[in-house]
């Protein structure tokens, strides 16, 4: 019972390589551990939903994959290398991409501007190659999003989802084999909700790893393949969501405890 | 009935905006600024009014000649301006250093002694050469680009707010003059002949043929960079310009190029020889200046940086942007182009007094904001911070011709100052109405300013 609970290797992957590993990170702000000793990993082709309440150190302990915030201790293997990440730049180097929740677009760029914003291409006199840039946003935005039009206004005046199309571009032409998506479907709308999902089964299709932050939990069950959970910095369990209800992981996350350790009590006081 | 109500409008709406979808898509892709546009429709207007109450005099050649000289410090000064402020900091220093800069020009060119703080630096090669133009310029351009590069540093990497930083600037600066030179302080003329060709005088001006040259070079230059532009998005499959709207903005472009030099430039004779006195060397630098600024802006990564922070601090150090180089260096190209305002002003005056450049801060704030620059960050342009100066000189010109003293003059310029800027925030609000009781109280306040300070 408790081997299939607790999944830390997907069901029929024992011995394959892990995509990416990240092995007791630890980061305190002050005298705070916001992440204490976390170890999760991600498969090719997987999504991996990291949950847990406000404050469970989800999203500090993905900035630490991501650049944003460089982890106190602990290790980041991909690919079976040891690699050291301090900022994004590094992150990208190791094709490791994030689409924030905020979306970290510059309002005042156009689509173009942001999907290449850091990474620029430039021509020989190494001015900005903005034809280039159009031309490439144009071809991996129609994949994306095929009814996206407004290549050269400002990202200020799109939709919500056009935005999420213009974030998710950047990661995508780039190559990422690490897809780090926070709470991707936190402010779109029915229809874009729906075509991220679909992105998502595409992207996954095509061996991507995704990390997925969320606080939905019906997101989490329709999209990923594990479930790692956090409580007050600490890892909580992963588990296949196959083998796991809802219910279960709701109660892993408020009460902090795995499914095989909880009590006939932690369930009375969760129901009362 | 109520069915017809509801399915009918859905049916007209869905016809109609395809039609005007495309006349807007047209416009678009013309790449000009609405803002930019209205700022033209503006500058006319002050024009053509002052014209009337001048009764003819503010439309003629030698009065748009002078305007476009006395425009070139402050316009040029703004490109820079124009930056900093989009990556939501402000340069209060520019005014004294500017005095700095052209006092320590002008030493180098009068004294023989190029000394501060007691130290002679003038390494035996100051007075009047040959090279000494080169010379002044050089060292003005590197002194400023230091000071912005220390200013810049303080701000961007020791995290002092910019205000301060540039305020403390603003009093060192200016007192760092009296420190300068053995002189304490003394006023230095004359300067340098050839120094002098940077003022903009009428004598001292490129004359008729080679304003020509300019003209055609400058028109070769437009043709030319439209048709690269076109063949580099014809490799790339993008969408173009129609062929008939292309050229028409190309003509349209090389038509006002051609007839702001034959109206004004050569249509203004020399009070001296009776000769056209041609394109002034200050609008040629400030012309420059905003052709390089704009690249920067546009085209290199360092102004496609400067907007990505402006827009958003945070995406753009999340998008691996050094960020503090960034604006580090905003401040190191506002002091080149400090020196060379302090160039034009000091060549102009043929002199250097300690209080050059006083309140020119304000007068480049004003110029960048009037251009459209928004203190939230991430919008302005170059050529709108060129067309600010522009303005301001206008109305400070306009009112001179008509004998209004310079403190009324102040009031006037605060008035269109806080008109502006109240204009544009309110479109950008999309409250309409209001944008028109603004501009109407604005304008309705400056003319009884106006009418009733003359004298």
């Amino acid at each position: 019972m408790t081997d299939t609970i607790d999944a830390t290797v997907p069901a029929g992957r024992a011995g394959e390589e892990p995509l990416c590993e990240l092995r007791d990170i630890r980061v305190s702000f002050g005298g705070l551990h916001a992440v204490d000793g976390v170890s999760v990993n991600l498969y090719p082709g997987e999504v991996v939903a990291v949950v847990g309440g406000n404050g469970a150190g989800k999203s500090t302990l993905i900035h630490t994959l991501s650049g944003a915030h460089p982890a106190d201790s602990g290790e980041i293997w991909i690919n079976g290398q040891h690699v050291t990440i301090h900022n994004p730049r590094d992150a990208r180097t190791h094709g490791v991409e994030i689409i924030y929740q905020k979306l970290a677009l510059a309002d005042n760029l156009d689509a173009a501007g942001n999907v290449f914003l850091g990474r620029e291409l430039r021509t020989r006199t190494g001015s900005l190659d903005d034809e280039a840039m159009a031309s490439a946003t144009q071809k991996v935005l129609a994949r994306l999003n095929p009814r996206f039009k407004n290549l050269k206004t400002a990202v200020k005046s799109l939709s919500g989802g056009q935005r999420q199309s213009v974030a998710i571009a950047r990661a995508v032409h780039f190559n990422a084999r690490i897809l780090i998506m926070d709470e991707p479907t936190a402010a779109l709308g029915p229809a874009e909700t729906a075509q991220v999902r679909d992105l998502i089964t595409q992207l996954k299709a095509e061996g991507i790893g995704i990390f997925l932050i969320s606080h939905d939990i019906h997101d989490v069950f329709d999209l990923a393949d594990r479930i790692s959970v956090m409580a007050q910095g600490k890892l909580v369990g992963t588990v296949d969501k196959n083998a796991v209800t809802k219910d279960e992981v709701l109660a892993m996350i408020i009460l902090g405890k795995r499914p095989d350790e909880t009590t006939p009590d932690d369930i009375a006081e969760l129901t009362s | 009935m109520s069915e017809v109500g509801t399915i009918e409008p859905p049916a007209a709406a869905d016809v109609a905006p395809p039609a005007r979808q495309s006349v807007r898509d047209l416009v678009a892709s013309t790449g000009i600024d609405t803002r930019l546009a209205g700022m033209i429709v503006a500058l006319l207007v002050i024009w053509l009014g002052f014209h009337a109450l001048s009764e003819g005099k503010f439309i003629t050649a030698r009065n748009l000649w002078n305007l476009s000289v006395q425009s070139t410090s402050i316009g040029i000064m703004a490109t820079g301006m124009v930056l900093i402020i989009v990556t939501r900091n402000i340069d209060l220093s520019v005014g004294s250093l500017l005095g700095l800069l052209g006092y320590t020009m002008a030493l180098l060119q009068t004294d023989g002694i190029l000394s501060v703080f007691g130290v002679d630096v003038s390494l035996g090669i100051t007075g009047s050469h040959w090279y000494t133009w080169l010379l002044a310029l050089l060292v003005g351009g590197l002194l400023g680009a230091l000071i912005g590069l220390i200013q810049g540093y303080i701000v961007a990497y020791v995290g002092v707010p910019a205000f301060i930083v540039t305020l403390s600037g603003f009093l060192a600066w200016r007192g760092l003059i009296f420190r300068t030179g053995g002189k304490q302080g003394q006023t230095l003329a004359p300067l340098d002949e050839n120094f002098r060709y940077l003022g903009g005088a009428p004598e001292r001006s490129l004359g008729e043929t080679r304003s020509w040259i300019v003209a055609i070079v400058v028109c070769a230059g437009i043709v030319v960079s439209a048709l690269l532009a076109r063949r580099r998005r014809d490799r790339y499959d993008l969408a173009q310009r129609p062929m008939w709207l292309e050229a028409s903005m190309v003509a349209g472009a090389c038509v006002v190029v051609l007839a702001g030099v034959w109206l004004v430039a050569i249509g203004y004779d020399s009070p001296v020889s009776g000769e056209p006195v041609g394109i002034a060397y200050p609008v040629l630098i400030l012309i420059l200046v905003m052709l390089g600024m704009t690249y920067l802006a546009k085209r290199r990564r360092f102004g496609r940086y400067v907007y990505a922070y402006g827009g958003n601090p945070e995406a753009a150090e999340l998008g691996g942007i050094n960020t503090r180089r960034t604006i580090t260096l905003t401040y190191a190209l506002m002091g080149v182009l400090c020196a060379i305002s302090a160039a034009i002003q000091t060549a102009r005056l043929n002199s250097a007094t300690t209080n050059l450049g006083v309140q020119n801060e304000l007068d480049v704030i004003a110029a960048a904001v009037i251009g459209g620059t928004s203190f939230s960050g991430g919008i302005g342009t170059i050529p709108g911070a060129v067309l600010g100066a522009v303005v301001m000189q206008s109305l400070r010109s306009g009112m001179s011709l008509l004998n209004i003293d310079s403190p009324t003059q102040d009031i006037v310029v605060g008035i269109v100052l806080v008109t502006a800027v109240a204009v544009d925030a309110l479109i950008r609000q999309r409250r309409r109405t209001t944008v028109i009781g603004a501009l109407a109280a604005g304008v309705a306040l400056a003319a009884i300013v106006i009418q009733t300070g003359r004298p």
